[in-house]
């Protein structure tokens, strides 16, 4: 074996080619370094031949590769739509499932490249279910290609895909008449079809539309220029795409520098990494920070090739500040002429994306920029019709709905309205126990009252009125399902309080639901809503001093979480009443769970609704196996051992 | 008023802010480093996104024991050359087992080796996040994955269930347990990365020029023998062909293609004229339609 000996391995070495050794390769090469760069949607109904014209464009401009061509054709036959021609479709559907089905089930990207220019295409499902997806495809695109089919005209599904464009920013359009060959290439056709889009897109206030007729099936101006078609003169898809001037004039808006990461190396360097996403910046420029307001300079802009004198927005720099001043992931360093708003109540358009609705009050996590807060929807103002942006009433909101809601932070966040700047004024929704992203929102102003409320600093605080009352303020939440003992428990826990001195309070569903919470009903959006306000009522009372118990079925773990986190991690203890559904539809002490069963009670917990059992109660009491007596043995010598009584 | 922006320049920048977020977000971010043309650029990339700093994770390599020593050789030069910590692990229970491409059939291999392999590296390296090369143009199933690609606490990737990606706001967020793998080159395809090594003198690991190699013809393709372990017929000589691989793996499973590309600019030239995608080049794909997507929802990268 000696030829796999030492002697044939070529040395390590590193690929350093000089100028003069660039041939013809790296003359083009050059070339095409100076492309720009489109993201361009594509959407349309299911059947309108999206994936086709995708597969088209990239067959055209000539980048299938052999063995991907030797694959088509094996597929076309074995799976193929197009009885037996090249189901250019096959080219663009990736998963597996999806293949079988026939459909296109997520956003794919793809990537091709003509002599002008690169494109990135978000290729998104058409069907209805899945708005959630274009939105996701819409966010990252300049311009959007809506097709129809020329035998059915403009569809609910093209109104729809025209107004979440249109909702996501993106300001040019293209409407691409396609299956032309379906209707003989008939400008009658095409016309109609065009008066009608047009009358409504500008209705509706898009920027910039263009209207092609193609077949994609054919390759008719997709990327050549159809001779079926004389009568249409204008460019063909490609050309249009490749010579179509998108900028928004990004680099002439306000700075806007979303700090990311703090780059501290030692003790010398202390920069700010991040990216510039609109405006310029150069060194000596005065700048604020926000939402702090403190103010600076810039010093130096670092990049690994050498400190720059200036850069523009879609630079990924690291600025270094003249003055030593508290910057940290998140804050936003902006131009002092043209500052970005702040507040924590904010009015906002969001797209529901998340299997479970939106429920106002209910607390999520929220990321704009680099920035995360925590946050509720504190109203929806109304829902939009996705068909025609019609206002519509709701309460909370389903998946693929998108309404127009009131915002409220636990801390301020600095922003612009994202029809000025999306990099800023867009955000995400994540749920806080499956940490998905469940709703996208772009932000539409600040609420001028959030700026007005300011804590007031009292000199008579939680701690002396507790001290007063010779005890330790807190709550304590009883949960568990109806019938389930905790009303008992938690009356019995009261008495045995009151007995030993304490002061004390129960909350339970017979005192608030007939006052405080008569306007509630039982609708998921309703329990959430019921929850916080005797969560905050809770809280008064424990900034009063008292031991407050409350005793609710509460049966999500976001509310119960929610409820937690208003107070502090030593005042607050859960108490989860673990009886067997069994044990608490045999006892029915009310009578619900027969009526329940019986229909006559809708969204009862246990039955028709979910109870979210507890992960982090500090108590769990047994209420099959145990007495009350026993149960409150176990509650009092849990409080001893905290420090409460 | 608009400027024309480079493309590569683009794709670097939203790279760069990729590799940053990975940095502010997770506790414990790892750099899988497959030592290839694509982890070459995602490396050095992650040099310019921290600098001055250095970046603030560890390499890691999945080392199947199979790799062409070409490769070790550079991958060891590279951490040390950029002063970087690497974190080499083999599947000590594949070793025992004396697992290997030949005896064992590559899906087996790769599998064991690479696949549980890695599984355990990041499980004993308690890594959060794991940043890897992977382009989504380089096949179908790659094509929807998001940049942040969540993974269950078995590492499992559910491309049914995967989150929606808004703007450039990436959701980080765990449970204990899981990970998050993340893909900065997503936006990239073959030819731009080509294009930026060459604008960047990147380093790459000489396999990818022609040569003079000792070849043998497996089901069609080409085989380096690089080392004794290759078994040959009884009146088998590899034969000294001028070769190159456009793609590196274990070397028993990657095939060479003929070439006379000796630098960058020749690469680029075959590259533009090229009609067979890149991954042909490699055994473990042509298993069966849809095989990637099988291998990654069972935690390959």
């Amino acid at each position: 074996m000696s030829q796999t000996g030492d002697e044939t391995r070529p040395s390590v070495r590193h690929a350093a080619p000089n100028a003069e050794r660039q041939g013809d390769a790296g003359a083009v090469f050059a070339q095409e370094g100076e492309k720009g760069l489109l993201k361009f949607l594509t959407c349309g109904s299911v059947d309108d031949g999206k994936s086709t014209l995708i597969g088209r464009l990239l067959y055209d401009c000539q980048l299938i590769m052999e063995d991907q061509l030797a694959t088509l054709e094996s597929d076309s036959r074995k799976i193929g739509t197009t009885g037996g021609d090249l189901d250019m479709a096959l080219l663009v559907d990736g998963l597996q499932a999806e293949r079988e089905q026939g459909i296109t089930i997520d956003v794919a990207y793809r990537y091709f490249t003509s002599p002008q220019r690169k494109f990135i295409v978000a290729d998104t499902p058409g069907h209805e279910q899945y708005t959630r997806n274009m939105a996701t495809g819409a966010s990252a695109c300049d311009l959007a290609v809506i097709l129809v089919d020329a035998r059915k005209g403009v569809l609910t599904q093209t109104r729809r895909h025209s107004c979440i464009v249109h909702l996501l920013g993106i300001r040019h359009v293209v409407l691409a008449v396609n299956k032309m060959d379906q209707v003989d290439y008939a400008k009658e056709r095409f016309e109609a079809i065009r008066e009608e889009y047009l009358g409504f897109a500008e209705a509706l206030g898009i920027a910039e539309i263009t209207c092609i007729p193609v077949s994609a099936l054919h390759g008719d101006n997709v990327a050549n220029v159809s001779h079926k078609m004389d009568w249409y003169h204008g460019p063909s898809l490609l050309a249009h795409l490749e010579t179509v001037e998108v900028g928004d004039a990004i680099v002439d808006k306000a700075l806007r520098f979303p700090v990311q990461w703090v780059n501290r190396p030692n003790h010398e360097f202390r920069g700010y990494a991040g990216t510039i996403v609109s405006g310029r910046v150069k060194v000596g420029d005065e700048i604020i920070v926000v939402p702090s307001g403190r103010l600076s300079r810039v010093a130096r802009i670092v990049t690994y090739d050498g400190e720059l004198e200036s850069a523009a927005a879609g630079d990924a720099v690291t600025l270094v500040l003249a003055d030593e001043i508290d910057i940290s992931r998140g804050d936003v360093i902006a131009s002092r002429e043209a500052r970005p708003e702040i507040a924590d109540q904010v009015a906002a358009n969001v797209v529901w994306m998340g299997d479970e609705a939106m429920h106002p009050g209910r607390p999520y996590l929220i990321k704009c920029g680099t920035r995360w807060v925590s946050g509720t929807v504190s109203s929806l103002k109304h829902k939009l019709n996705v068909d025609n942006l019609d206002h519509m009433a709701g309460r909370d909101l389903e998946l693929n709905e998108v309404g127009f809601c009131n915002l409220s932070f636990d801390r301020p966040i600095a922003f612009d309205p994202y029809k000025e700047n999306r990099a800023t004024g867009g955000f995400i929704i994540v749920d806080r126990i499956s940490n998905a992203t469940v709703g996208a929102g772009m932000l539409e102003f600040g609420l001028r009252r959030a700026t007005n409320i300011h804590w007031q600093a009292l000199d008579i605080n939680k701690g002396t009125r507790a001290a007063q009352k010779g005890q330790r303020a807190s709550c304590i939440w009883f949960t568990g399902l109806s019938g389930s003992g905790k009303s008992t428990i938690a009356n019995l826990l009261e008495k045995r309080l009151h007995d030993a001195g304490k002061h004390t309070y129960i909350l339970d569903g017979d005192n608030v639901r007939h006052g405080l919470n008569r306007d509630l009903g039982f609708t998921d959006t309703d329990r959430v809503e019921n929850i916080r306000r005797i969560t905050e009522v809770a809280r008064l009372m424990v900034d009063a001093g008292l031991i407050v118990v409350v005793s609710f079925i509460s049966p999500f773990r976001a509310e119960r979480r929610m409820a937690r986190e208003l107070f502090d991690e030593s005042e607050f203890l859960e108490v989860f009443v673990d009886t067997p559904i069994e044990v608490c539809e045999a006892r029915d002490p009310k009578g619900l769970y027969k009526k329940a069963r019986q229909g006559e009670l809708k969204n009862f917990t246990g039955v028709d609704s979910d109870y979210e059992l507890p992960e982090n109660a500090e108590v769990v009491l047994k209420g099959g196996e145990n007495t009350p007596e026993q149960s409150i043995e176990l509650l009092l010598e849990k409080l001893r051992a905290d420090g409460t009584i | 008023m608009t400027e024309r922006r480079n493309h590569l320049r683009q794709l670097e920048a939203e790279s760069i802010h990729i590799l940053r977020e990975v940095a502010a977000e997770f506790e414990r971010p790892v750099m899988l480093y497959s030592i290839g043309k694509d982890s070459s650029v995602l490396l050095h990339v992650a040099m310019k996104a921290f600098y001055p700093a250095k970046p603030p994770f560890p390499l890691l390599h999945i080392d199947t024991t199979w790799k062409f020593r070409d490769m070790i050789a550079f991958r060891d030069e590279t951490a040390t050359r950029l002063g970087l910590e690497l974190v080499v692990h083999v599947n000590p229970e594949g070793v025992a087992q004396g697992v290997g491409p030949i005896s064992h059939g590559s899906a087996l291999h790769t599998d064991i080796m690479k696949t549980q392999g890695l599984r355990q590296a990041l499980d004993s390296g308690r890594y959060d996040a794991a940043i890897g090369g992977a382009r989504r143009d380089e096949e179908k199933s790659r094509a929807k994955e998001r940049v942040f690609s969540h993974r269950s606490r078995q590492h499992r990737w559910d491309p049914k269930n995967q989150r929606p990606e808004l703007w450039e706001i990436y959701n980080g967020r765990l449970a204990p347990g899981e990970s998050m793998r993340v893909f900065p080159l997503s936006n990239w395809t073959e030819l731009d990365v080509w294009q930026y090594i060459l604008e960047e003198q990147i380093p790459i690991v000489p396999l990818y020029f022609a040569a003079e190699r000792p070849v043998v013809e497996r089901d069609g393709m080409l085989i380096m023998v690089d080392d004794t372990r290759f078994p040959l017929a009884p009146d088998e000589r590899p034969q000294m062909r001028r070769v190159r691989f456009r793609t590196l793996g274990c070397y028993p499973l990657t095939g060479a293609i003929e070439s006379s590309a000796t630098n960058l600019e020749e690469i680029v030239a075959e590259l533009l004229a090229a009609r067979t995608s890149e991954r042909q080049g490699r055994v473990i794909d042509q298993d069966e339609t849809g095989s990637m997507e099988k291998k990654k929802q069972e935690g390959y990268f």
